[in-house]
């Protein structure tokens, strides 16, 4: 264990667990509150468009990522106001064109695209320095953003029509969620793969939801197990010579089978 | 409260107004005036407009054409006066939140974004917690709460945003009788210490022995702000004759309850 410690890469992947799961747990209580699991879904898999063009143009893919996860996330968002029907064919339709997207921009990039598949499966241990700063970057809006606005998110994921007659501006914190959702899934891409990222954005605050009666303990709990499910799933990973994402992800559903369980025979819990 | 700005005018003034959803119809050349301190009930068949009636007062659905005035402002203006109720079904009941944090969403506004909540918000929350006989529950989660319990954790809410008119969707609507008779006490409560209540309901039998005034919706809108509910007005409203069911009953069994609650 010592040993696996002294490892730059694996210094890098402990820091990045830390950083993702705190938007993990909070982004993705928000996520799991609002209903908005498909779309994120949907986010993760356009961006991988985002990516296959970064690598076309010999870009960052991160900027790819980036720029289609949050185009993605305004149309999606935009789609879902605004569609009174068939909003979840819309997002379906885009996850896939997204998806293609990626593939077809590989395909026409000449040379090695090993580390394209880290996009898609995650690769926590080939996270850099550069990626952790975009972390904390993100980090940082993420809790800023969310503690600003705490009530009114709150006050919007409960009863959106209350909100409005209240005159809270509903459709500008919409906005900021959704963008913040944006920014959550490219880091989360880097640790777990856009393919399972829905996972580790909604499981955490499930298993909260199942316990907890406020939303704030729930984001606590949510980054918590978060961080539980990145380090253990890796170091499950490193013994048993898997891919970390997948262990990450797989570890992440067992424990959420078993809380499942536990609150179904809970006398105590909340029902 | 803006009681001595508006204290001669009506709370809600609704003229000639047409309203609906693209070319389908719903509110037919609507006029309506809500004087202070009423406690009006709403009712008419399913789909008759009622829900929709409420979403044009509160500025979320716009009229076709006609007027409408909330506190002499625009409805997305004057809203912030009004205390709404919403129809118990728009909620997810497993939404994990206690009963103090959803009555405390009533001190939210537009306008006070960056604001933490103070110690008068917290008083007005404790007291319309007190009012709605739940101060005990505050702690407890919203889903551990009775269909009852839950509807005056609404109604507390609506409260605590201190409304001159409050607006309350069908509140007994998946309620048991008790928790029904419980809430119509209450309103009735809450209208004597100066609260203007629009109640929207398709129990007629309830609603004629609290309310102050009745008015028939379907499409059109059948008001003459008193209490009789004329056999006009129901067969009007429900398009089919109406018989009620004992001679003269509209005065008799109105005005039987008017002073016992």
């Amino acid at each position: 264990m010592a040993e696996l410690l002294s490892y730059g890469f694996m210094q890098n992947a402990l820091i990045a667990a830390v950083l993702v799961s705190l938007a993990a747990g909070v982004i993705g209580t928000l996520v799991v509150l609002k209903r908005m699991v498909f779309i994120s879904g949907g986010v993760a898999h356009t961006a991988y468009g985002g990516v296959g063009l970064a690598f076309y143009l010999g870009v960052n893919p991160v900027l790819g990522a980036v720029t289609f996860s949050l185009l993605a996330s305004f149309l999606m968002g935009y789609i879902q106001r605004q569609t009174r029907q068939r909003q979840d064919t819309l997002i379906g339709v885009m996850w896939a064109i997204g998806m293609a997207i990626g593939i077809i921009f590989a395909d026409m990039t000449p040379g090695y695209k090993a580390d394209l598949m880290s996009y898609l499966f995650g690769s926590i241990l080939a996270v850099t320095k550069t990626d952790l700063w975009l972390m904390l970057g993100v980090d940082i809006l993420v809790i800023a953003l969310v503690a600003v606005f705490y009530k009114e998110l709150q006050a919007t994921a409960f009863d959106e029509t209350f909100a409005r007659v209240r005159n809270l501006p509903v459709d500008l914190l919409y906005l900021i969620l959704i963008a913040l959702i944006g920014l959550a899934v490219v880091m989360l891409m880097r640790v777990v793969g856009l393919i399972m990222i829905i996972a580790l954005l909604t499981v955490p605050a499930a298993i909260g939801t199942l316990f907890l009666k406020n939303m704030r303990h729930i984001m606590w709990l949510a980054t918590g197990l978060s961080l539980v499910f990145t380090i253990g799933g890796l170091v499950i990973s490193y013994f048993f010579n898997l891919t970390s994402g997948a262990t990450i992800i797989l570890f992440s559903g067992v424990v959420y089978l078993i809380a499942l369980v536990v609150h179904r025979f809970c006398q105590r819990c909340p029902k | 409260m803006l009681d001595h700005i508006h204290k001669n005018n009506y709370l809600v003034e609704i003229n000639q107004l047409n309203a609906g959803y693209n070319h389908d119809i719903v509110l037919s050349d609507i006029n309506l005036t809500i004087n202070p301190n009423d406690f009006i009930g709403l009712i008419g068949p399913n789909g008759g407009g009622k829900t929709t009636l409420l979403k044009v007062v509160l500025g979320l659905l716009a009229p076709q054409s006609g007027t409408i005035r909330v506190m002499g402002q625009s409805p997305q203006e004057g809203r912030r006066h009004i205390g709404y109720v919403p129809q118990f079904t728009v909620f997810d009941h497993d939404f994990p939140i206690t009963v103090e944090e959803v009555v405390k969403m009533g001190r939210l506004s537009g306008k006070r974004l960056f604001q933490s909540f103070t110690k008068e918000d917290h008083d007005i929350v404790q007291e319309k917690l007190a009012w709605v006989d739940l101060l005990e529950h505050k702690d407890r989660a919203l889903r551990e709460l009775s269909g009852g319990q839950r509807q005056r954790v609404y109604i507390a809410r609506a409260l605590a945003t201190e409304p001159e008119l409050l607006l309350l969707d069908e509140p007994t609507i998946s309620v048991d009788y008790d928790s029904r008779t419980k809430i119509y006490d209450l309103l009735h409560m809450i209208n004597q210490r100066g609260v203007t209540i629009l109640l929207v309901s398709h129990d007629l039998n309830v609603i004629s022995i609290y309310v102050k005034s009745v008015a028939c919706l379907n499409r059109d809108l059948h008001y003459h702000g008193e209490k009789e509910i004329t056999k006009e007005m129901l067969q009007a409203t429900y398009r089919c004759p109406v018989e009620l069911i004992a001679h003269g009953l509209p005065h008799r069994v109105l005005a039987e309850h008017k002073e016992g609650r």
